[in-house]
């Protein structure tokens, strides 16, 4: 589309750079007049007096809506009939004494099952991966909890796939609904997951329920967007030829627009699939049982091998469950051959049912088929536990990570920290809102001092500002390290692939799993925060420089060579500048990956506001929980509309791409 | 040619008047306000696209109009109007008599399942159907029973030879056979107009050619009314009956192939005619004036210049007598005739 730009680009180009710069000077004497203590109190923090209630506030509306309005009233209606699914599955899967009385089904079943489904969707490979994991599972003595954490997931992925498919066809529809829901989904994408729990609980009780509701919200956003964007990519053509032949609106949806958008509808099945089961996991917060309440128990207590291998289950079953519902959406129809039987064309399908039917006969008469007892299975928890620490103990590895812990620590973080907790609040408004400028325009810098500001009047700005660090100070860490992986793999066809498997392989990992390297390595400390961020945002960094990179046109640095750059001078000069806009994309993923993640790591104990957020959980201090989540989501919605603008600026300023 | 007599009597299948389809804020206000003979480029930097731009023309029954033009020259547009993909923004556009502007949805929809079948450049076809599904799919949408859509939907895939690949997906096929089966679901209603928007230009030369020889076998066959949109003039020249020349959404000339090549309305027509052989064109009949007579056996109508350039070198009469179905219908200058054959027009 042709936009009509009003600002001369010749005169901005030159002014806001140094509008910029002139914030940040002003943002700097600020602090030099802090320092020399001449600034007025009032110009360093806000005064408590000043700060509006809003959690109060909130809290009353909250109130009003609930009880007033009566929604919990229906919620508590619907939770009847959430609860009864759930207790079904929770039959099915691990056998609670509910309707319909059948389970637990054996795991033999659920794990031949899943080989034929495996086989089906990718070959042998693919059989091996669905029953393996299947087959672990059970062996290493984990079943039942990790059953616990399907029979929510089974419940709660369809029920955000339904809601998300249609919300994203009314969007796709009437662009009044698109436009309501974009800024909610950009804030709920950007929402500390800590946020959506409460209020899950309140409405919906603790345990399973309140866990599918949390689950369910958490994954529809990717859902309706990739609904959305499916559907408008239909080519035109399909669609003139669907009303040629006469189809009615509802003809045309159901057998032109939705069959032709299949592929994008699934990598979005895809998606609601990872994240409900990240967030399944996470709700162990709310006392959802299952493998996500083991694992916090396990390392709340510090049994690093119970830990190790819950958290091997988890990565597993988040393998299985991406690579089977990646072959899924890239799976095409085939014909078979004229006058196949009707059996043979369904062979898979007879055979999955008649395993699934042997092995739960089989369990009748087989104990071990069916259930694997507390003395048989396999678990090396306890020694795994003992290896881990006298590998801890070890008088080198205690040095190194020693070592690494206080210069890390007393060198860099600290003084960080307290550096950014010395600026005062205006100057450090200022200098965010110059970021904005620069990076993004004037309407960005606007919604970054307006977004600061919010946070400064919530009454937690030393936290956010502890949370701040704790990004920046990963991210820049994860910089320093993802960007020479990226720039190095991407030099060779054979690494690009592979470190882009390992960075794919690893962005399906549930969140919670990285914290789990970094507590072994650093205790509980902030340096294993720091380091579990570092890890989770080092993924996306890489990725995106890889990409970026790699999709820079060779006639380019074709004719780099030809100009006879050097390696060097064509990295530097050529391929960087145009791999930039993307690579941005990846750093701004970074942030909100690294923002994700610090509020997980509270958990560990740190300082900032996820600290604070998990406290609400304990009590129905819903109005502050609020508070606190959109002090996060602000922060990081800053970040994101600045950085993806700046990135699409670049992209379209270079003609790539959109 | 033949028609041109009979057909003025006869109701045109689809005649428009005066159409006109703007893209842009509000082209309907704009167009009722716009001061007359505004230019395509002033009509831009007014902030509208002139999609089509005044367009009058008729479609009569059972000829093959083609509609020619560069890309972007609306001739796409203009037959999306037709079958009313676009809804137009002025003037009328009359199918078989009736208003399409006036239909209700029910109504168009009604209209596309029994009368109108269509072939797209890309051809448009659904990607998660088998080559008898989607040949069917228009049936299937007017309810039609699942045997007797299928049988239908096999006949027209063996009239367009993809007998044996009807459980093939898309995907598996080829080009050209992908847009056989785009022609075999554009058949399959039987309808009696039928659209063809730039059917063969994806396909490579040899095999545009052989589908073009496919499409003239077929149309011999089935006889119908014909809107066929090409960039390209050879094709046009081939097979049309009459050829529209559309340049920025208007029409320059509308006119059978050999008055084209002969009267070019425009420059902008002439130039296209300009590296044509005219003498592959032009047919004995347009050169016949009635009011001449000439001596000896008469010619054929329908023979071009070129077929008779053996007779018009070796022959020394001055006027040639040109005979339509045994009947003398009048008598051509030799001299003319050489004329085009050397390219001296």
């Amino acid at each position: 589309m042709a936009v009509l730009t009003t600002d001369p680009v010749a005169g901005l180009a030159l002014t806001r750079p140094r509008a910029a710069l002139l914030m940040v000077v002003l943002a700097a004497v600020l602090t030099l007049l802090h320092y020399a203590g001449v600034l007025p109190a009032v110009l360093h923090r806000l005064p408590e007096a000043w700060i509006p209630p809003f959690a109060a506030w909130l809290d009353a509306g909250f109130n009003f809506i609930k009880d007033d309005l009566g929604l919990l009233a229906l919620t508590r209606f619907l939770t009847e009939g959430l609860e009864w699914v759930l207790d079904a599955t929770a039959n099915l899967f691990f056998g609670q004494r509910r309707w319909p009385y059948l389970g637990p089904i054996p795991w033999t079943a659920i794990a031949a099952v899943a080989a034929v489904v495996g086989y089906y969707l990718g070959g042998w490979r693919m059989a091996l991966l669905g029953g393996g994991v299947f087959v672990w599972t059970a062996l290493i003595g984990q079943w039942k909890i990790a059953m616990q954490t399907a029979s929510v997931l089974v419940v709660a992925a369809p029920l955000a796939f339904v809601i998300g498919l249609s919300l994203g066809i009314a969007g796709w529809k009437y662009a009044w609904v698109s436009r309501a829901i974009k800024p909610v989904l950009s804030v709920l994408q950007t929402l500390p997951f800590f946020t959506y729990l409460l209020p899950a609980v309140i409405f919906f009780k603790v345990g399973p329920t309140a866990g599918a509701v949390a689950t369910t919200i958490y994954a529809i956003p990717p859902m309706i967007l990739m609904t959305t964007l499916g559907l408008q990519k239909v080519p035109h053509e399909v669609i003139e030829a669907g009303h040629m032949s006469g189809c009615t609106r509802w003809q045309l949806l159901r057998h032109v627009y939705l069959p032709s958008a299949r592929r994008e509808i699934l990598v979005g099945v895809n998606q609601v699939i990872m994240l409900s089961l990240a967030m399944v996991v996470l709700t162990a917060f709310i006392g959802m049982p299952g493998l996500g309440a083991k694992l916090l128990a396990m390392m709340g207590s510090f049994k690093l091998g119970r830990s190790f291998e819950i958290g091997i289950t988890i990565v597993l079953i988040a393998v299985m469950l991406d690579r089977m519902s990646k072959a899924w959406a890239l799976k095409q129809p085939e014909h078979h051959e004229r006058g196949t039987p009707w059996w043979k064309q369904h062979a898979l399908l007879l055979i999955g049912i008649g395993a699934f039917v042997f092995f739960c006969i089989l369990g009748q008469f087989v104990e071990v088929a069916s259930d694997i007892g507390r003395r048989q299975n396999f678990s090396q928890g306890k020694l795994m536990d003992d290896l881990i620490k006298d590998f801890l103990a070890l008088g080198w590895v205690n040095a190194i990570t020693g070592w690494i812990r206080y210069v890390v620590n007393v060198q860099i973080l600290i003084p960080f920290r307290n550096f950014l907790l010395s600026i005062p609040t205006p100057a450090f408004i200022l200098a965010i809102a110059a970021f904005a400028l620069w990076l993004g325009g004037r309407k960005q810098a606007w919604l970054a001092a307006l977004f600061f500001g919010l946070v400064a009047l919530s009454g937690w700005w030393d936290r956010s500002v502890i949370t701040l660090y704790s990004v920046i100070s990963a991210v820049t860490l994860a910089l320093l390290f993802g960007l020479p992986i990226g720039i190095i793999a991407s030099r060779d066809e054979k690494w690009s692939r592979r470190v882009l498997l390992a960075c794919d392989t690893a962005q399906t990992f549930p969140s919670f799993v990285y914290l789990i390297p970094a507590i072994m390595l650093f205790g509980i400390t902030d340096v294993a925060v720091i380091f579990s961020i570092l890890i989770f945002a080092m993924v996306p960094l890489t990725r995106y420089t890889i990409e970026g990179l790699r999709t820079v046109p060779e006639e380019m640095t074709e004719a780099a060579d030809m100009s006879g750059a050097t390696r060097m001078q064509k990295l530097w000069k050529v391929q960087l500048p145009l791999a930039l806009p993307t690579m941005a994309v990846g750093f701004n993923q970074a942030i909100m990956f690294a923002f994700f993640m610090v509020i997980i790591a509270a958990f560990i104990g740190t300082q900032d506001l996820g600290q604070e957020l998990q406290r609400t959980l304990a009590g129905t201090d819903m109005g502050k929980n609020f508070v606190l989540g959109i002090c996060v989501s602000l922060m990081a919605l800053t970040f994101d509309l600045t950085i993806l603008k700046w990135a699409n600026d670049r992209k379209r300023a270079l003609g790539l791409g959109e | 040619m033949q028609q041109t007599a009979s057909a003025a009597t006869e109701q045109p299948v689809i005649s428009c008047r005066n159409v006109w389809k703007l893209f842009g804020s509000d082209p309907t206000t704009y167009l009722a306000t716009m001061p007359a003979g505004r230019g395509y480029e002033e009509i831009r930097s007014d902030g509208y696209i002139a999609g089509v731009k005044d367009v009058s023309v008729d479609v009569r029954r059972g000829e093959m109009l083609v509609i020619m033009g560069l890309s972007g020259s609306g001739k796409s547009t203009l037959v999306r109007c037709f079958s009313r993909l676009h809804d137009i923004t002025g003037g009328t556009i009359e199918v078989e008599g009736q208003d399409v502007m006036s239909l209700s949805e029910k109504e168009l929809i009604e209209l596309r399942r029994s009368k109108m079948g269509m072939v797209f450049q890309s051809f448009g076809l659904l990607p998660h159907r088998t080559v008898l599904d989607n040949v069917a799919f228009p049936l299937e949408m007017r309810g039609q029973d699942r045997h007797k859509r299928r049988e239908r939907a096999m006949e027209v895939i063996k009239l367009v030879g993809l007998e044996g690949r009807e459980d093939y997906f898309p995907r598996e096929l080829s080009g050209g056979q992908q847009q056989r089966v785009g022609i075999a679901r554009s058949l399959a209603i039987e309808p009696d107009i039928w659209f063809l928007d730039e059917p063969f230009s994806a396909l490579d030369p040899l095999i545009r050619r052989e589908m073009q020889d496919e499409f003239l076998r077929l149309q011999e066959m089935l006889a119908k009314t014909i809107v066929f949109i090409t960039h390209d003039f050879d094709e046009a020249l081939r097979l049309a009956d009459r050829i529209a020349i559309m340049k920025d959404g208007a029409v320059e000339q509308c006119d059978t192939p050999d008055q084209i090549v002969l009267h070019p309305a425009t420059e902008y027509v002439r130039k296209f005619t300009e590296e044509i052989d005219k003498a592959r064109v032009v047919h004995a009949s347009v050169l016949a004036k009635p009011d001449l007579t000439g001596s000896g056996d008469p010619v054929d109508a329908l023979s071009t210049v070129h077929q008779l350039a053996q007779l018009l070198v070796q022959d020394t009469r001055e006027a040639i007598p040109v005979a339509r179905e045994g009947k003398v219908i009048g008598a051509f200058r030799r001299e003319d005739a050489l004329n085009i054959l050397v390219g001296a027009h």
